[in-house]
């Protein structure tokens, strides 16, 4: 975590790029935000045991849902919610869900809510709209668990709104919005505040996406948030302490954690080519020409601007503990990476770690000459272009890397 | 003539004392870029790059002095949305943003103040500008890249190296390779500087680089189709990249189906654009035309 904070707020290149911009909160962690932001959410506690299900479902009197933590869209229909009536179902229903696992995400806790009964379900969310340069407000009558479909099969049932970053959402674009989805004079005054709230929360708390669906107006005329999404904007991490300890790993691989700790940016893919490259936009173009060579990559990893040896050795460790690599793609473009750091983190690597897996190498720009004199020598095959590498390293891994 | 910069401009190194600051405004400086001044607050009064450049507290006063026009920024992420706003402040019209990872909130803000006075932010999470041979705003190697006539835009920065690189292999100049950035939220996209090499009359042909998530190339393709005469060539980074892990609906609702390297080269192929499979075919591309 620590080096992730650096990371963010200290240095002026990293490699944390493209897949590691948000971080995302549970469900529990979301509603903990909306009770600070007084948007009605229902009553309940989480749970992390069977008996602790069964006592918040005796204190909460009535019917409740049980809702399984993990960071995963489709977890209803993938069986990670469910309704009961007695506090008995309820650690029935919580030993079951408790330790399996959702779509390969591990259920460790459980949030217990009381049952809330739905007349209708609406949509409300924030996030950024990268193009025009603002915050977008998206809200539907047609909330719930289609609301892509919505949006794609009929857009004019989805109200959106810009909101200038320097004013804030303004009461009367609240009241468009809550006019534009037909919501019921009495509801109005409810739904502004609602979403004055959501949008001072994700100003305050640097959020990327903020999200409450559904939105449930109940048989009591009531709106409630029923679920949530919220993202964090990594990058302002160092101006919220309180969300780094909150960050949930269970769903990354261990490599994926290991990468972090040397922000490396990686992710695993299906392939045998292990690639290392640096820049995310020269990685990703290093897997398609991999492909376009009739080889596949296993996995996108990007070393970032300047990396140290130290680095390109945790990155090659990382690389190589994958049993499914037989081949290494190597491809620098040195700018601020310096190709002799680079050729002494290939060296060390072969140094410390005993593998057969042979190592294409291509390295070009800052200090070329000095890296290509340090690999000389090297069990490594080495390439002049990006194309001769990649059609080096598809037949190696074809012939299973000998 | 290049676009963005030339030998008009008078540059501003805004954290010209830091490890990269140091270093890059040296590069620049021995490519032949007029370096005036640098800004370190509390360094104020110092020379450096052997006594060439004076350093300032401010950027008010550095361009009270110095008459700067054009900013390069490396200082640290959590500062430099602050230092934006200080060269825009002081009346600079071109800010060069390398520093990357800006929080979202603030480059939000950052970009309306811009707008409003009317200053062209290039970055955050750029590698900078290079005008073949003699002006260079950024962290592009020299050597990489000679004068020509072809223009590259690019929200890369190594890729954009590799591309640059290729064309000086086969024996293909650049007018000008501009680097929009990666960030999320950047001053300036690519239909912009489409609409720049378009009027520049040293530019022939143009390079567009782009690469998976968000929409940019999209609307640059439609750009392309109703407003540019000359021939553009695209390549498009991350056919095989797993589409990016996203949560809620919010982002498909702005982006429908926006964003994947298909459907951004299917929409620049119907504008005319010939697209490269990899970087390296990109000279043969061009010898075709």
């Amino acid at each position: 975590m620590l080096s992730n904070k650096i990371c963010n707020g200290g240095i002026i290149f990293c490699a944390k790029g493209k897949y590691q911009g948000i971080m995302k909160l549970h469900e529990y962690q979301s509603k903990e935000i909306f009770r600070d932001y007084l948007i009605p959410i229902p009553r309940g506690h989480l749970a992390s045991t069977p008996e602790e299900a069964k006592l918040i479902a005796e204190e909460l009197n009535g019917p409740v849902v049980l809702k399984a933590q993990v960071l995963v869209g489709g977890r209803g229909k993938a069986g990670g919610i469910r309704l009961v009536n007695t506090p008995e179902e309820a650690k029935e229903e919580a030993s079951e869900l408790l330790g399996r696992t959702i779509k390969n995400f591990p259920v460790r806790r459980l949030l217990i809510e009381e049952a809330v009964s739905i007349q209708q379900e609406i949509y409300l969310g924030m996030t950024v709209d990268r193009h025009a340069g603002d915050t977008l407000v998206i809200a539907s009558a047609e909330g719930g668990v289609d609301i892509e479909e919505v949006a794609q099969n009929t857009p004019e049932k989805i109200a959106r709104l810009s909101i200038n970053p320097l004013v804030g959402l303004q009461d009367y674009q609240a009241r468009n919005l809550a006019l534009e989805i037909e919501l019921s004079r009495p509801l109005w005054r409810s739904f502004i505040a609602i979403s004055q709230n959501l949008y001072q929360a994700y100003q305050d708390l640097d959020l990327t996406l903020a999200e409450i669906n559904p939105l449930v107006i109940t048989h009591n005329n009531l709106l409630v948030g029923l679920d949530s999404k919220i993202t964090i904007d990594d990058n302002a991490l160092f101006l919220h302490p309180e969300f780094v300890d909150k960050r949930d790993v269970s769903a990354e691989t261990s490599e994926e954690i290991e990468a972090r700790k040397f922000c490396l940016s990686y992710i695993n893919l299906s392939g045998n080519i292990g690639c290392m490259v640096n820049g995310a936009g020269l990685a990703m173009a290093t897997m398609d020409i991999i492909q376009h060579k009739g080889g596949q990559p296993a996995n996108f990893l990007d070393i970032g601007g300047g990396a140290s040896s130290e680095r390109v050795l945790a990155a090659l460790r990382i690389i190589l503990a994958n049993p499914k690599v037989n081949t290494i793609l190597i491809n620098i473009f040195g700018g601020i990476t310096r190709c002799d750091e680079v050729a002494n983190g290939i060296i060390r690597t072969m140094h410390d770690i005993e593998t057969h897996v042979p190592f294409v190498v291509r390295l070009v720009g800052t200090n070329e000459a000095e890296g290509r004199l340090i690999l000389e020598g090297a069990n490594v095959q080495t390439a002049k272009t990006l194309d001769e590498a990649a059609e080096i390293a598809v037949a190696l891994s074809q012939k299973g890397g000998a | 003539m290049s676009i963005l910069i030339n030998g008009e401009t008078r540059l501003l190194v805004q954290g010209i004392t830091g490890h990269e600051g140091d270093f890059h405004a040296q590069q620049m400086l021995s490519y032949g870029t007029q370096i005036v001044a640098g800004v370190t607050p509390g360094k104020g009064g110092d020379w450096v790059l052997n006594g060439k450049v004076p350093v300032f507290d401010s950027v008010k006063t550095a361009v009270e002095v110095t008459g700067a026009n054009t900013s390069i920024i490396f200082v640290p992420a959590r500062f430099a949305g602050d230092a934006i706003l200080e060269a825009a402040d002081a009346g600079i019209d071109l800010v060069i943003c390398i520093t990357e990872g800006i929080p979202i909130k603030k480059m939000l803000k950052v970009k309306q103040v811009i707008k409003s006075k009317n200053v062209r932010l290039i970055g955050p999470n750029s590698p900078g500008i290079i005008s073949p041979p003699m002006c260079k705003v950024g962290i592009v190697p020299d050597n990489i890249t000679f004068k020509g006539s072809v223009g590259v835009a690019s929200r890369s920065g190594t890729l954009t190296y590799e591309v640059v690189y290729a064309l000086k292999q086969a024996g293909i100049g650049t007018s000008t390779c501009v680097g929009i950035g990666g960030d999320p939220i950047i001053g300036t996209n690519f239909s912009e500087i489409l609409s720049y090499f378009e009027g520049d009359s040293q530019t022939e042909i143009i390079i567009l680089i782009g690469e998976i998530g968000g929409n940019d190339e999209e609307i640059a393709a439609d750009f392309i189709a109703n407003s540019m005469t000359k021939p553009v060539i695209g390549f498009i980074a991350g056919r095989v990249a797993p589409a990016n892990k996203r949560m809620g609906h919010a982002g498909a609702i702005i982006e429908g189906s926006f964003g994947s390297a298909d459907i951004k080269i299917q929409a620049l192929k119907n504008a005319g654009v010939q697209i490269a499979n990899y970087p390296e075919e990109i000279p043969s591309l061009i010898k075709r035309l």
